[in-house]
């Protein structure tokens, strides 16, 4: 059973000051599944991407990842460890160009070091090379290989979310943590995304977790979810049973008379 | 456009320039060598602080220490054994200082290691400053270099300083070391490493979260950014032949800044044109600093004056064209020849 885990969350805590904004959050989380992660406002779903991602440290809890445990290890052995991550709000490096920012990812399963470079050793110009055919491959993935020379931040919000994809794919992860992936595209856009989602889960070999306010989203490709509220998980399950807890239904009206009054 | 034709034509843009290097010897007085000369250095200087701060985004002002050091190093390695026992009046060296010697193009490589361990050494505490505490903390560094140069008078003669060293450093030294620092950092820029070192610029979070140490390569630019800062420290001692600590103020740092800023953050072509338009701008504005006449009536030389008209100059550009003469755009022989072919179509037209 346990074999079958690639990530399990351990009663995660985490306070801030006097906020405790995740308390006990508990998950395990199936190879090559895709599983959700929803909630209101402030609930604290990005707060525990970044405790699985190193970003924050637990108050509490564990995090094991692939049979290890990677409480507290930092954000860059986190990513070398096979978890990958996109942020809500995006996070591109502006200046370069759409390709850079993809072989930025590739770095760090590259071999060579500066003094490869200074020399100019054909060993380093063959990965150079292939670092980035191997990003030209994953622009067109995620479509945007006729974008690859242009700047980073000149993209549409669309696109800037499939680069920040292409992006974490280039790290070569088991697991990929998407921050509200959504947020910020056309209803065309969002149905495609959803059929990309489960595809670069099969051609990656991922399991994906995301966060997600478009509950067409969440309902159609998650298999399983966990629902925030102030930082309580308030439910667990697969998308029929979630949809009529009344416990969510609760959680999001009352966040919709927040919002009308 | 491939990787060997491009090889191919920068070796001849490098042979172009040894002919005009060349030429200039046999046909420039003194003070035009010693322009070109300085252009190089400059240049040398700005490529180095821009690796650090135009291209992995930390604000460093500690470029006059790193040069200081290089300085220090390369003169008491080349300085001749009886000059040393004539300049140490006050004090002995030790002993290792006036048996120290080595061949120039060592002794600068010298220098720049002992600048490069330097920048280790104080970059493994301060890079893990934010950027605000970063330029200020090696601000601080840099004058502790100075300090220390004034009080260890039996390592570096105090605040007398070296006089007579060696003048080795003519146009071939300094502007093989430029074509040597270019060439380094513009491999390191253009490989996926320096696409990392961009990656920490524009968003640490990011970059983190695409498995980079951002510690670890913050540390390597900052320690190969020293590294050639103290090659062009090595390099101005031997060509100027005397240093002294007054020499590595403050405003030392600035001028490179001043380059770097103007050039473009983040571009190599600019920081080596501005290198080349400020560097003969500076020599001269020197008018402003002697007397003028106007009709019999004589306004007085102001000295300082050339630094308050760059550094309003500076304010412009920070107002009006942050980006600098060339942004983060960079000179390719693909612009170049696409240009040609352009125009070669229009007149065929
Ligand atoms: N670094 C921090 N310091 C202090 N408080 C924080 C920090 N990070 C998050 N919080 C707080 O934790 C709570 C949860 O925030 P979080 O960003 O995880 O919410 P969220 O569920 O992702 O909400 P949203 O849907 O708006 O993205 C909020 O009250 C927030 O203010
Ligand atoms: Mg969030």
């Amino acid at each position: 059973m346990d074999r079958d885990m690639i990530l399990e969350a351990r009663d995660l805590t985490i306070k801030f000051g006097g906020l405790t904004a995740v308390h006990s959050f508990k998950a395990r989380i199936g190879k090559g599944s895709i599983v959700g992660l929803i909630g209101p406002n402030g609930a604290g779903k990005t707060t525990c991407f970044n405790m699985m991602s190193g970003f924050y440290r637990p108050t509490e809890g564990r995090v094991i990842f692939n049979g290890r445990d990677i409480t507290g290890m930092p954000p860059h052995l986190v990513c070398r460890a096979g978890i990958a991550r996109t942020f809500q709000n995006i996070r591109l490096f502006g200046n370069g160009t759409v390709l850079q920012n993809v072989m930025v990812g590739c770095h760090v399963r590259q071999k060579s070091n500066w003094l490869h470079n200074l020399f100019y050793l054909p060993s380093n110009l063959r990965e150079e090379r292939a670092v980035a055919a191997k990003s030209l491959e994953l622009l067109k993935v995620v479509g945007l290989e006729s974008f690859a020379d242009e700047k980073s931040r000149s993209l549409p919000y669309g696109a800037q979310r499939r680069l920040e994809i292409a992006r974490a794919l280039a790290t070569e992860p088991n697991f990929l943590l998407l921050d509200e992936p959504a947020a910020g595209m056309n209803p065309q856009e969002t149905n495609e995304l959803m059929d990309f989602i489960r595809k670069i889960r099969t051609e990656f070999n991922l399991t994906i977790l995301l966060i997600e306010h478009d509950m067409k989203v969440v309902m159609g490709v998650c298999e399983h979810m966990w629902v925030l509220d102030y930082g309580e998980t308030i439910a667990e399950g697969p998308p029929e049973s979630i949809r009529k807890n009344p416990r969510v239904i609760e959680a999001y009206l009352g966040e919709e008379c927040v919002a009308d009054a | 456009m491939d990787r060997k034709t491009k090889i191919l034509l920068n070796v001849a843009a490098a042979a172009v320039l040894s002919l005009f290097l060349w030429w200039a010897q046999e046909s420039f007085g003194g003070y035009r060598i010693q322009i070109l000369n300085l252009i190089a250095i400059n240049a040398i200087l700005a490529l180095s602080l821009n690796l650090i701060y135009g291209f992995t985004g930390m604000f460093s002002l500690g470029h006059a220490g790193f040069m200081a050091i290089g300085a220090y190093t390369c003169s008491i390695l080349i300085l001749p054994e009886t000059q040393k026992e004539m300049l140490f009046i006050l004090v002995s060296p030790y002993s290792w200082v006036q048996a120290a010697q080595a061949p120039f193009f060592l002794a600068v490589i010298g220098g720049g290691l002992v600048a490069a361990f330097a920048g280790l050494l104080v970059g493994i505490p301060l890079l893990r400053l934010g950027d605000d505490y970063l330029g200020i903390a090696t601000l601080g560094f840099a004058e502790i270099i100075r300090v220390l140069a004034n009080n260890i008078p039996r390592l570096t003669n105090g605040a007398l300083g070296f006089k007579g060293i060696p003048d080795y450093a003519n146009i071939w030294w300094n502007f093989g070391w430029f074509i040597i620092t270019l060439y380094c950092i513009a491999r390191i820029i253009n490989s996926n490493l320096g696409n990392v070192f961009m990656a920490i610029r524009d968003d640490e979070a990011a970059a983190k979260a695409m498995g980079i140490n951002i510690f670890r390569y913050k540390l390597l630019s900052f320690t190969i950014g020293a590294f050639f800062a103290g090659v062009g420290g090595a390099l101005l001692a031997s060509l100027l032949t005397t240093i002294d600590p007054k020499m590595f103020l403050f405003t030392l740092t600035f001028n490179v800044l001043m380059i770097v800023v103007t050039g473009g953050l983040g571009s190599l072509t600019g920081s080596v044109l501005a290198s080349i338009g400020i560097t003969i701008l500076m020599e001269w504005l020197r008018f402003v600093e002697s007397p003028i006449f106007i009709g019999s009536f004589e306004l007085k030389g102001i000295p300082g004056m050339r630094m308050v008209v760059f550094s309003l100059a500076l304010l412009f550009i920070i107002l009006f064209r942050r980006e600098g003469l060339m942004g983060m755009r960079e000179f390719r022989w693909d612009w170049l020849f696409g240009k040609f072919s352009k125009r070669g179509s229009a007149n065929g037209s």
